[in-house]
């Protein structure tokens, strides 16, 4: 291996804990990606003077994505199974103007969580939730997740996957927050630019986030190969403006439709809860 | 200074208020939630926030983010919850969050009786998340004392870096009593030790190495603290490695034990010349009291000890209460919880003490004995106490 002598920097490089890396996630995966659009998305808002970095919390869950709190240079917190979404909770609570950012797998946000995703929802708390959605338990090595697509193989269904996963997104827009899309990292720059949306936003806002996982999903279901698998879930993306919550489909062998599907502006949590009890102070410093 | 009519639910309010509270998430359960009630009256009035969560599990989650945020954090649960509450209590110790957790025990195992009295979860206050950690517990007996031990709990946990239970029962938390309640110059009020170097320099790990304690940086200060809930290093990094993983479960367990001469509180009656001791905690002690008074009209040299710090334990205290005694007797609501703490200390410290004989009168009773009613538990067991 040649050294080089001056360090390689990357534009992210502010935005990460670089002595961290090597990451921990295999090649072919798309939390990179995910997490990659995050950042650019943040660095784009901070230079145009719309964000303050250090007012982020980024919090995470267990799981492959979990481990996305240890590689940024944020104020972080690496929670146990599921329960990234009530920390977050308590984080907005001590401090409106901190801009709490949920960022998780689907097992840690849809099974384990998925209590506190549902009522992070419905009170339109003021976090921004992005939800990394591989369709299986990678990090503990191929179990089912409430994901996983009908009699796929797990290896805690050896025999086939005999449930139907959850459309956690269809979900969220039921309950109608304040922000709810789909994204796939087939598509990058999409991502980017639904965060920086989301991220000026109050209120709940939600971006579940597509992405591969060739060294197990992609194993299970005899799509080893990155590129293979990639170009698998680029097929079934389909981008889509949906008028109910019937258009919205999560079916692996048909069609996962993306796209933005609520984008509203009504009063969050925070800004109910200061201004009923009369913590007008705090209101004042209530960030997104 | 101003005297109040309340119960030990509304007193632990008002002290962990006056102690600075911030952030209150709870989940309603019997017999804890009058005290959800009163704080959602009080708090936003002082400039605080009341959350009700969807569960116990967010609740101790979220008081964790709001302690890491800056707020003094509190929840107040029974039995059930508190069982919920115990990966989160876990999590806490692993991060170093100071927090206060007000335990209102009632009859158990399981939802047992929602409204009557139980102290049963003296042990799961200290072992009921896994791993290796320590913790602060504290029993207090009167309305008085739970606003005492709410403003103790709070400076116990910002002194240690930890989450505190302050454990009361089902009868105290209904008994309105006489309380004082004092202005804020005449209290003492302990805060986080904030960092002393630049953010760069910043080890949110790193321990001061007189009190074991990491200073605590705030989110939103720059420092950019990681809450880390794998084992980690100074930094906050995830290590595997044997002596990293060593040194910081070590340290999470000596930093309570280091600092425990300012968190140890008991009260001891009548015991200079005791040679029957009496043991016990919460509501029962205060009709044990009464009759180890009794006892004293009927000329028996009786005493009581009454532990306040539960964890870590007055050890000393309870040695020097015990050390003329030749039998020592606890009374608990559960099956000898604290029988089986003294029978440890007693042993360790077989030299300073006249050999007694400890005798466990469990009384796993949802209901709280009158003090003949332990006077006749006592007859029926048989035993030659005098």
């Amino acid at each position: 291996m040649v050294m080089l002598e001056e360090k390689p920097s990357h534009p992210l490089d502010a935005y990460m804990r670089t002595d961290r890396l090597p990451h921990i996630w295999c090649p072919g995966c798309g939390i990179g990606i995910a997490l990659q659009q995050f950042l650019w998305a943040v660095k784009e808002l901070h230079e145009e003077g719309k964000l303050d970095p250090n007012k982020i919390v980024f919090a995470t869950g267990i799981g492959c994505t979990g481990r996305a709190s240890g590689f940024v240079k944020f104020d972080t917190a690496h929670t146990p199974h599921g329960r990234a979404i009530p920390f977050a909770v308590g984080v907005k609570l001590a401090n409106p103007s901190l801009i709490p950012i949920v960022f998780s797998g689907d097992g840690d946000i849809a099974s384990i969580g998925g209590n506190h995703m549902m009522h992070a929802a419905r009170r339109n708390f003021d976090m921004l939730v992005i939800m990394v959605n591989n369709m299986t338990y990678g990090l503990t090595g191929g179990q089912l997740a409430p994901t996983t697509p009908h009699s796929v193989y797990s290896t805690t269904t050896p025999m086939g996957n005999p449930e139907s996963p959850i459309d956690a997104t269809k979900v969220v827009y039921s309950i109608s927050p304040n922000f709810v899309a789909r994204m796939s990292i087939t598509h990058p720059n999409l991502i980017r630019d639904t965060v920086k949306k989301a991220l000026l936003m109050k209120g709940f806002r939600w971006i579940e986030v597509l992405s591969t996982c060739p060294e197990i999903f992609g194993r299970h279901i005899n799509m080893r190969d990155p590129y293979e698998l990639y170009s698998r879930l680029k097929k079934v993306v389909k981008f889509k403006k949906v008028a109910s919550a019937n258009d919205i489909k999560y079916d692996w062998n048909s069609e996962i439709t993306c796209g933005v599907f609520t984008e509203k502006n009504d009063p969050s949590y925070m800004e109910n809860y200061l201004s009923m009890y009369g913590l007008k102070e705090k209101l004042g410093v209530l960030s997104p | 200074m101003k005297a109040e009519f309340l119960n030990s639910n509304q007193a632990v309010a008002e002290g962990a208020m006056a102690a600075g509270l911030g952030v209150y998430v709870g989940y309603p359960i019997t017999p804890s939630s009058d005290m959800f009630e009163y704080l959602s009256e009080e708090l936003p009035k002082r400039g605080g926030s009341v959350f009700q969560a969807e569960d116990e599990i967010a609740s101790i989650n979220a008081l964790v983010g709001a302690s890491l945020a800056g707020a003094k954090s509190m929840t107040a649960t029974s039995g059930p919850g508190f069982s919920l509450m115990m990966e989160g209590i876990g999590f806490a110790a692993m991060v170093e969050a100071p927090l206060m957790i007000v335990d209102v025990m009632r009859a158990g195992p399981s939802t047992g009786i929602a409204t009557q009295i139980g102290q049963g979860d003296i042990y799961q206050a200290r072992w009921g998340s896994h791993g290796v950690y320590n913790l602060v517990a504290y029993a207090p007996a009167s309305a008085q004392e739970a606003y005492d031990y709410a403003i103790k709990s709070f400076n116990a946990a910002y002194r240690v870096r930890t989450p505190v239970v302050l454990m009361t029962d089902a009868v105290l938390a209904h008994t309105r009593e006489r309380v004082v309640l004092r202005d804020p110059g005449e209290l003492e009020i302990v805060g986080r030790k904030a960092p002393k170097v630049a953010p760069d320099q910043y080890r949110p790990y790193r321990p001061d190495p007189e009190d074991l304690v990491p200073p605590m940086a705030f989110y939103g200060e720059g420092y950019h603290p990681i809450a880390e809930s794998l084992s980690h290093d100074e930094r906050g990094y995830y290590k595997t490695d044997d002596e990293i993983y060593r040194a910081l479960v070590s340290r999470l367990v000596r930093k309570v034990e280091v600092n425990k001469s300012k968190l140890i509180a008991s009260k001891s009656y009548y015991v200079e010349d005791a040679d029957v001791l009496f043991v016990a905690i919460g509501s029962m002690a205060r009709n044990l009291l009464a009759l180890v008074r009794e006892l004293r009209g009927r000329g028996i040299k009786a005493g009581m000890f009454r532990p306040i710090s539960l964890w870590p334990f007055d050890d000393e205290s309870f040695v020097a209460a015990a050390a003329r005694a030749s039998k020592i007797v606890t009374v608990e609501l559960n099956q000898g919880q604290l029988y089986q703490i003294l029978k440890g200390i007693l042993w360790d410290n077989r030299n300073k003490v006249s050999n007694p004989t400890i005798y466990n009168l469990d009384m796993p009773l949802p209901t709280l004995p009158t003090p003949d009613e332990i006077m006749g538990e006592i007859e029926s067991r048989g035993w030659k106490l005098w």
